[in-house]
Order: structure tokens, then sequence, then C-alpha cells
């Protein structure tokens, strides 16, 4: 009986752990720059979830997805709720899908008309991504037809864009001119996701990280766990508020949860509250 | 294509919307085996216990990326088990080397070890299977064995490292080569800025055989699908024109990780897998594999034993390396199949290469075999290693 209880009690706080602050990830606030980050481990599922919660929400979203394939975004997002065609074809969604104009602007003839390929930076050169911000500004910038609310940028990820030969000061500007066009001047939000590591050789991307992290208002970090690998707790997720104030309670407080994550979602837990130890 | 395949008319349970008319074929390409609970296509590496610690095997549109181990044996090694399996499993091939003429390659590739079936084993499956037709009658005059000995339709095989492939098999495979000193001449067609010409060259090449062959389905009455597989030796090394394994200070840290994603773009646009070498270990810039594992699916590293202090310590004498399994493609779900070790060595004898759990304790040996002589010389070398490690601290502190 004592058992029964203690157990009850601990699902109780587990339920209210998991609606306390992890309402930052369920409300569309308006305005906002959320970084996501990740270490040690993969963070695309918080793109998964921005991507079906804000087409949810009725959003109208602009995807630049540089590094999979548009099939990949779709079967996840079928398991998430979300149809990704029917969404682009209803006008809720532009996706663009980065290797498929990669192998456009470098194999294919170029339309003589139309807008130019909003990759062709790793063609011509340059160092400057103004193309790709064209695009986005173009995608975003709402109609007299649309009846969308507040306008989403998703980026994934931002990392390949310094592979692909771009300074850090580029990706920089691009990052500064959409947040002035999504952010201030058509009050939407824009979630964007990096790769980082703390003993990383890699200072230009650890400089355009340390960028976002200043600029963000909120930051979703994404780790894996210290003491190794575990198969029941896939990592942790620290979520840290910044920026100006919201009316919100836990508005300074960064928390920490762990995470596990399953087919179709995702479980969040205090630390030590995983059921593989209780 | 690979879009196809990975989302495709393998999938089973989710929403009806979502199934694509019209492709009944892409399950019956041989050697394939559709992994269900992702939509996948997965392709054997030539190694059956790498299939198993990668999750079933290698997706159709993804990169395998080897780091090499010191000397390049191993990483060779399942460079050619890959090529092999292809040869066997009747996919096309291409070929690209700096450094090795890709015929050459493909003269030493190990023998398939194609099992006889076992008389006693036909007559119990028959006897099985009549019960089993009185429901599924309908498939009573479907044909048993297989009917063409050269194209074996298993997935995953083991070969004999000390045969080579029959010229035959070889003969009946198409085989694409790129070897760079032969195309040098050749003055490229696409640009891309700041990339090593070699590069540009096996991208072009790559491209055009895409195309040409129909693997991105741009000829689709032209004839039966099939996966093309393809295999780079020894990218990033001095002979592709680059000088990231040579200086601290390479002139240009882009090419290679330009050249990975749009090998990438082409390798998910079509039914094609990649198999690349890299030797990691002369390439001082970590940024640049940081950045290429980012921009691969699958990335293995080989650490062999040869030439270091493990080659001769007891704990390891059963084992010739150990492989680490630093990335593994999330591709389709939101999880990945992550075996729950990490601890992983290989072993190679003639007819078999394995990877399995590295068993470092010899205690648990000894505990095994249940021999007290083996126990007590367990013993006795932890505690000769603790006594001369002991010693060394000493002398070092009095000097």
């Amino acid at each position: 009986m004592i058992v029964r209880k203690r157990r009850r009690i601990q699902t109780l706080f587990r339920r209210i752990v998991s609606v306390g602050s992890l309402a930052l990830l369920f409300h569309v606030f308006q305005g906002r720059f959320t970084l996501l980050r990740d270490t040690r481990t993969d963070g695309s599922f918080l793109v998964h979830h921005f991507l079906s919660f804000y087409l949810k929400a009725g959003c109208k979203v602009c995807f630049v997805g540089l590094i999979q394939s548009f099939s990949h975004y779709n079967v996840v997002a079928q398991k998430l709720g979300v149809s990704l065609p029917a969404a682009k074809e209803r006008g809720q969604l532009v996706f663009l899908e980065g290797l498929k104009s990669c192998f456009e602007v470098l194999f294919k003839e170029e339309p003589p008309t139309g807008q130019p390929n909003p990759l062709q930076f790793i063609r011509e050169g340059g160092s400057n991504l103004k193309a790709l911000y064209e695009f986005v500004r173009t995608s975003l910038t709402p109609s007299e037809s649309d009846s969308w609310k507040c306008p989403v940028l998703l980026v994934d990820d931002v990392s390949v864009l310094l592979s692909l030969g771009m300074r850090p000061v580029d990706v920089l500007d691009f990052i500064h001119y959409c947040r002035v066009t999504v952010c201030s001047q058509l009050k939407g939000n824009i979630v964007v996701l990096v790769h980082s590591s703390e003993d990383s050789d890699d200072t230009e991307n650890e400089l355009v990280v340390n960028a976002l992290c200043h600029q963000s208002n909120l930051i979703l970090w994404a780790e894996g766990l210290a003491t190794g690998f575990c198969k029941d707790i896939h990592g942790q997720l620290k979520i840290i508020p910044r920026g100006p104030a919201e009316p919100s309670t836990e508005r300074d407080l960064p928390r920490t949860y762990q995470y596990k994550i399953q087919d179709r979602n995702v479980t969040f837990f205090a630390r030590g509250m995983s059921t593989a130890v209780l | 294509m690979a879009a196809l395949a990975t989302g495709g008319a393998v999938r089973r349970g989710v929403a009806p919307s979502f199934r694509r008319a019209g492709e009944p074929g892409l399950a019956a390409l041989p050697g394939t085996r559709p992994s269900l609970r992702r939509g996948q296509l997965l392709l054997s590496s030539g190694v059956p216990s790498l299939d198993a610690v990668l999750g079933g095997g290698l997706a159709v549109g993804t990169l395998l990326l080897i780091e090499e181990d010191k000397y390049g044996i191993y990483s060779n090694l399942l460079f050619k088990y890959f090529l092999a399996e292809g040869i066997v499993s009747g996919h096309h091939l291409f070929v690209a080397s700096a450094k090795e003429d890709p015929a050459d390659i493909l003269k030493e590739l190990p023998a398939p070890l194609l099992d006889e079936v076992n008389e006693e084993e036909t007559v119990f499956k028959s006897k099985e299977s009549q019960d089993y037709m009185k429901i599924a009658w309908r498939y009573q005059n479907l044909p048993k064995m297989e009917a063409s000995p050269a194209a074996s339709s298993r997935f995953g095989h083991y070969y004999d490292v000390s045969k080579t492939l029959s010229p035959e098999l070889l003969q009946s495979t198409k085989c694409h080569h790129f070897f760079l000193p032969e195309e040098i001449s050749l003055h490229p067609n696409i640009n891309i800025c700041n990339m090593t010409s070699g590069y540009i060259r096996l991208l072009q090449s790559i491209q055009r055989i895409i195309y040409q062959e129909g693997f991105d389905g741009s000829h689709p009455q032209k004839k039966q699908k099939n996966i093309l597989r393809i295999g780079i030796q020894n990218l990033g090394s001095v002979l592709w024109g680059e000088d990231i394994s040579c200086t601290d200070n390479p002139e240009d840290i882009y090419s290679l990780t330009k050249f990975l994603y749009v090998l990438r773009s082409l390798l998910r646009m079509s039914l094609s897998a990649c198999i690349i070498t890299v030797p990691a270990h002369l390439i001082q810039n970590k940024a640049i594999m940081e950045r290429v594992t980012n921009l691969s699916d699958t990335v293995v590293g080989l650490e062999s034993f040869i030439g270091s202090e493990r080659e001769t310590n007891p704990l390891y004498k059963d084992y010739h390396g150990l492989i680490h399994i630093h990335q593994i493609p999330q591709l389709n779900s939101l999880i990945c199949d992550v075996s729950d070790t990490k601890d992983l060595a290989f072993r190679l004898k003639r007819k078999l290469f394995t990877i399995e759990i590295k068993k470092l304790c010899i205690w648990e040996e000894a505990w095994k075999s249940k021999s007290l002589c083996v126990y007590m010389f367990a013993y006795f070398c932890c505690y000769f290693d603790f006594f001369t490690a002991a010693s060394g601290h000493y002398y070092s502190v009095v000097e």
C-alpha cells in the first residue's frame, strides 16, 4: 500500500513537471528566435516537433531543409499527425529541399525566368547567402489571400552552411536579415538548429553557435548524457529562456529534463525519474 | 529515387493515404531487404555482423564512411567486401580510386561461400510445407529453389579471403571505373567553385552513370530496376589533389565537405549506396573530420592492433582491432537503432570477418573454461601488470 502511494506521488510529480515549463514548447509566441542546439546527440527530433506543431497551429511555415530529403521529414511528420504534401498544396508550407536544389544548380540548366536558385553560391562562390534570404523573404511575405497566423522560418541546419564554404560572418548576416524580416517586420518566429560540442576543434562553428545563443529568446539544448550511453534515457534537454521578459512565471530559470524518444513521441521526465531507475 | 525507396510501398501500418501506387517492383530488388519499421530498403555491407551492428544493413541512398586504420589493411578489406557483395547480389558497381586501377581492385575481390543445400533439411522442410500448403494452396506451385546459381538472392554472404572472385561472375556484372590519372585529360563541364578538379570529375562521372543507367528513375520503361554500389577509395588523400592529409593548415578545407554534400544529393535521389574510405588518422585538422561526420550517414572507425602494444597484450589476443561506430543515421524515424554496447572488436579469419563485443575481462574466459591454471595465469597477469606499472612510476619519481 505504501508502494502504491509512492508510485502515485511520483507519477503526479512527473505530470506537474511535464506541464510546467514545457509549456514554452507548446505556445505560439510572436517575434521569437528559438535556437535548437545539440551536443553529442542528434537534436533533430526537436525540429520535427516544431514543424508539426506550427503546422497544426495554422502558421505559415518556410522550412529550409538542407541536410535531409523531403521524404524523411514527410515520414516523421506523418507519425506526428501532419501531412506535408497536403500542407504544401494548400500553401501553408514552403519547403526548400537543399539537396534537390543543389543538384539542380549544378547539373541542370538554369531556367530562363523565375527566381535564381537559393543555393547558387555552391556554383558561383562568392560568400553571401543573399539568394537564400530572398527566397525566405518571398515565401513568408503574406499575400492578400493568405489567412495564416504568424509566419515561421525553420532552418535545419545552420552548420551545413559552414561546410559549404560560407564564412561565419556570412551565416550570421543571413540570420540577422531573417530576424529583421521575420521577427520584427512580419512578427513571426524563427527556429534554427545548430550542432555544437564542448571540446570541438571547429572554431568557426563555435563562433556561430555562441553568437546565435546571444541573439536568441529561447535555447533548447539537447545533450547526450555525460555519463555515457543509456538505453532508456536518450539524453537531457536544457530549456534556457533568454531575452526580453514575457509574462511567464519561469522566465529566468533554466530547466533540465531528461528525455526518451519513442516512435511517435518523446517523453520528458525530471532527472533521475526515468522508469528504468524507479 | 531513394525518396521512393525510403518512403514508399514497403511501409505498413500507417495512414493509407501515404501509400504510393504503382511501385511493386521496389521490394523485389535483388540483394535487398525492406525494413518495415522505417520504410527503407536495406543493403548488406558484405559483413553480416556489421549489418547487425548497423541495425539490419545499409539503407539505400546513404553513405557509409570508413575511417581507415593505420595501414589501411582492414578498411581496404571492408571496401572489397562491399563490392563483392554487390557482385554476388547482381548490383551494378562504380569503383573510383586515385591510387589503384579499379580493374585491379576488382580482380582481388574475395570469393563468396555459397553453401550447398543439405538434403535432410529439404526433406524436413517439404514435409512442413505440405501441411502449411493446405491453407495457402495458391502458392503450392511456386518454385522452392533459386533458379540461377550466379546471383544469390540471400541477404548477406560470407567470403573466403584466400580465394578471389571467379572471372565469370565478374564478367556478368556491370562495373564502371573511375581512375583519376586517366581522367585528368577530360575537361569538366560543371563548375563548382573552389573544388578540387578531381572531385568535380568524379561527381560528374557519378551523375552521368546515374542518369544514363536510369538509377534515378529517369528511364522508367528501360529495364528492371537495380542498385548502384559506389565505392570510393582513399578519399581525402594527397592523390586526389588535396592537402588536408599532409599539412596542418591546408589551403582549402571546404573541398571535401562540399564534395560530400553534392554526393549526398546524388545518393538521395537515386537507388544507390556508397562506401568511402578516408584516411582520418592523417587529417590533422579535426574540424574537417567533425564536418565530414555530420555530412555522412553511417560512420565507422577502425583501429587495428598492428604495430601497437596491444598486439602482444594477452587481453586482446583474440582480436585484430577495435571498431568504433561513430554514427548511425536516423532516417524516417525519430529514433535510431543503436546497439546496446559500444565496445566492439573485430577479428579476421580466412572465411569470416566478425565483429563482436569486446571481452576484456580474462577472468570471464577463465571462469568459462573452468580451468584452474588459466585462472591462476589471469591472476598473475593482472598482478604482474600492476607491479610493472607501479615500479615504473617509482623509477620516474626517483629520476
